[in-house]
């Protein structure tokens, strides 16, 4: 199978949808033809589709997502871009309180089929305002979906549902990611919002990891391999839908769970995994449940910094170590 | 110019049926009857219905907390309404949003926001949803001079005015945000001049004169369906009761408020009507009559309707696949 970049895929699947289908289009900061978006993700598309459907917009992130949203109410299907995870919290009012309850408020009297584009997380150097992965907040509204592709493949296909989804999906990349290969297919494909990957299988220990920390769990189960130690990594793909089945099914198998993610540890995403393997696998389990995320803190600047805060194959491997 | 005889005599049953159905509302809020809180919008009634009167039932609007008569002005059933303030289940919204939240999507009323403000954007999407498709719909923003001081506002009406949307930003300015007199929060006393800020034409009108209101809303609309672009139209007008359910408004100067009750929208426009031989007398009182009968008829649907079963409140979260 040929293989294209995370950026690529991503590009491919908002191309094909384009192409597909007219109501698509594409609204956000510099994503047109004179930058193509701050990762190049939109590369090329306004040269191809036209700079209405390739919009880009003033510096005004609530509007962004308010006229999305009023766009998808009104029989269009945008995908709207925010530049930085972070600059979401300029439009959280659209988003959690006019995006994600439109349908819910009016009676199911109308849809919001909305894609919000964000990179998220650290590692670059960027610091506070360019570096955080915030994906708790969404999954704590209801009315959104949330989907963190891992790999190209994942990437197009779930965007590719997410354009077709008639709700709100977030759609959270991560900016290391972009530059990656792996394998995608010419034809067309899908992935289902709420099926979780089994990235590799092993029989000692669970490891939940999302987005980048997928790469870094899988590292790690390089690495242990030597020791004797095999590692289940389960990519749980979207956070909302959830497929607890899939993390619980691979506890059972286990015994062990440990769980790692990007963003802080503190009522994060890895507490509310824990919660549902506690409520429903707890007998199963051998050893406690044990999480790595970031520490409670802004994302540093200086590198020495930065990297002390990020989860990373050590203390991925230490994790391990202590429930196996 | 003035519109058609036929047409003003429905303007003036159109704004007989928001002032009574208000009044209404109050008193079966009195009987604690109506669960939460009210927003009444007597006194306002010639902003809705001048603006809505210059639209099809094809063209859209937006609305917010203090929206029942923007629905009745754009020709939603006063029934469903009622029975949506009383938190019933034959309500619009089927008892999920209340006084605060009333949209029929079937008329273009695309639903209140409570939060202030944050139906410029979302109109302006609409805008921009109306120019990818082609269409000549246009869409009327409602929204209050407190709502004038958001950021949604600066965001909103830019993004309308750098893209030339279909949008005639509507704001009537009742002096009042809650308790907060405009003098205290604004350097300005026509929220009308903003709109030199975006390039686009700004209007002050006297929002208690319904025809002042029809002739400018006349002309934005002719401006927005001819793709000329938005206009910012301010309404200057008052609230008769307090900001909402127990609010006495003792904020307010007792002469302004006794000043504004001679300027009585519905009281200035039949003496209007009958000074120009529309209407004699007996047939203004007939038509009260008759505006009577129909909100009785509307508060015994809404009465006699059913609660929503318990559980319906895990509905409409998400919109599932193939679902309208």
């Amino acid at each position: 199978m040929r293989k294209i970049t995370y950026r690529d895929a991503l590009r491919e699947a908002l191309r094909e949808e384009m192409l597909r289908d007219d109501s698509v289009f594409l609204i956000g900061e510099d994503i047109g033809r004179y930058w193509h978006g701050a990762f190049k993700v939109t590369n090329g598309l306004a040269e191809e589709f036209g700079d209405e459907r390739v919009r880009d917009t003033p510096i005004s992130e609530s509007a962004i997502i308010g006229v999305a949203t009023g766009a998808a109410i009104t029989g269009m299907r945008p995908v709207a871009e925010i530049m930085f995870g972070d600059l979401s919290a300029l439009a959280m009012d659209q988003i959690a309180n006019q995006a994600a309850k439109l349908r819910y408020m009016f009676g199911g009297q109308t849809k919001v089929p909305l894609v919000i584009r964000m990179p998220f997380g650290a590692g670059v150097n960027i610091a506070s305002h360019h570096s955080q992965s915030l994906e708790a907040w969404f999954m704590h509204v209801p009315g959104l979906k949330v989907a963190m592709p891992s790999t190209p493949y994942d990437a197009k296909g779930l965007l590719k549902t997410s354009i077709r989804d008639d709700n709100p999906v977030m759609f959270l990349e991560h900016k290391l990611l972009y530059p990656i290969e792996g394998p995608v297919p010419e034809e067309e494909y899908t992935i289902p919002l709420g099926a979780a990957d089994v990235k590799r299988e092993g029989e000692d220990v669970t490891v939940v990891a999302t987005l980048y920390m997928v790469h870094k769990a899988l590292a790690a189960a390089e690495e242990l391999i030597e020791e004797g130690i095999e590692v289940e990594v389960v990519d749980p793909r979207t956070l909302v839908p959830l497929d607890k089945r899939v993390i619980i099914d691979s506890v059972k198998k286990t015994g062990r769970i440990v769980i790692v993610t990007e963003d802080c540890k503190t009522a994060g995403v890895s507490a509310e995994i824990a919660a549902v393997v506690a409520e429903e696998a707890l007998y199963y389990l051998d050893a406690p449940i044990k999480r790595v995320a970031e520490p409670d803190t802004p994302i540093p600047f200086s590198p020495s910094l930065e990297q002390f805060v990020i989860p990373n194959e050590k203390t991925i491997i230490k994790a391990i170590k202590e429930v196996v | 110019m003035m519109p058609e005889k036929e047409r003003m005599i429905e303007m003036f049953r159109n704004m007989l049926e928001i002032r009574c159905f208000e009044e209404k509302a109050f008193e079966l809020f009195g009987q604690n009857l109506v669960p939460g809180t009210l927003h009444l919008y007597v006194g306002q009634e010639a902003v809705a219905v001048g603006v809505c009167v210059n639209l099809g039932k094809e063209d859209y609007i937006t609305s917010t907390h203090r929206g029942h008569g923007h629905c009745i002005a754009k020709g939603a059933r006063l029934d469903r309404i009622m029975a949506e303030i009383l938190g019933k289940k034959t309500g619009y919204c089927q008892g999920k949003g209340g006084s605060m939240h009333i949209a029929d999507f079937s008329v273009g009323m695309l639903g209140a926001t409570a939060i202030v403000g944050a139906g410029i954007p979302i109109a302006a999407g609409a805008g921009l949803s109306i120019k990818l498709r082609g269409t000549d719909q246009v869409v009327a923003c409602f929204f209050g001079e407190g709502a004038s001081n958001q950021g949604t506002f600066h965001e909103g009406i830019n993004m309308a005015a750098v893209w030339k949307l279909p949008v005639v930003f509507v704001c009537e300015n009742n002096l009042y945000a809650m308790g907060t007199r405009q003098s205290r929060v604004m350097a300005i006393e026509n929220v009308a001049d903003r709109a030199a800020a975006y390039g686009i034409p700004g209007v002050a009108v006297d929002g208690n004169d319904v025809l002042a209101v029809y002739e400018a809303a006349r002309e934005a609309v002719k401006r927005a369906r001819e793709g000329k672009g938005p206009t910012l139209m301010e309404c200057k007008t008052y609230r008769h009761k307090g900001h909402s359910r127990f609010d006495p408004a003792t904020y307010r100067p007792k002469e302004e408020v006794e000043e504004w009750l001679k300027r009585d929208p519905i009281r200035r426009f039949r003496a209007r009507l009958s000074e120009i031989g529309v209407l004699t007398e007996e047939e203004a009182n007939k038509i009260q009559q008759e505006v009577l009968a129909k909100v009785e008829e509307a508060v015994k649907f809404a009465m006699e309707s059913p609660y929503p079963a318990p559980e319906e409140s895990l509905e409409h979260v998400y919109a599932r696949e193939g679902e309208d």
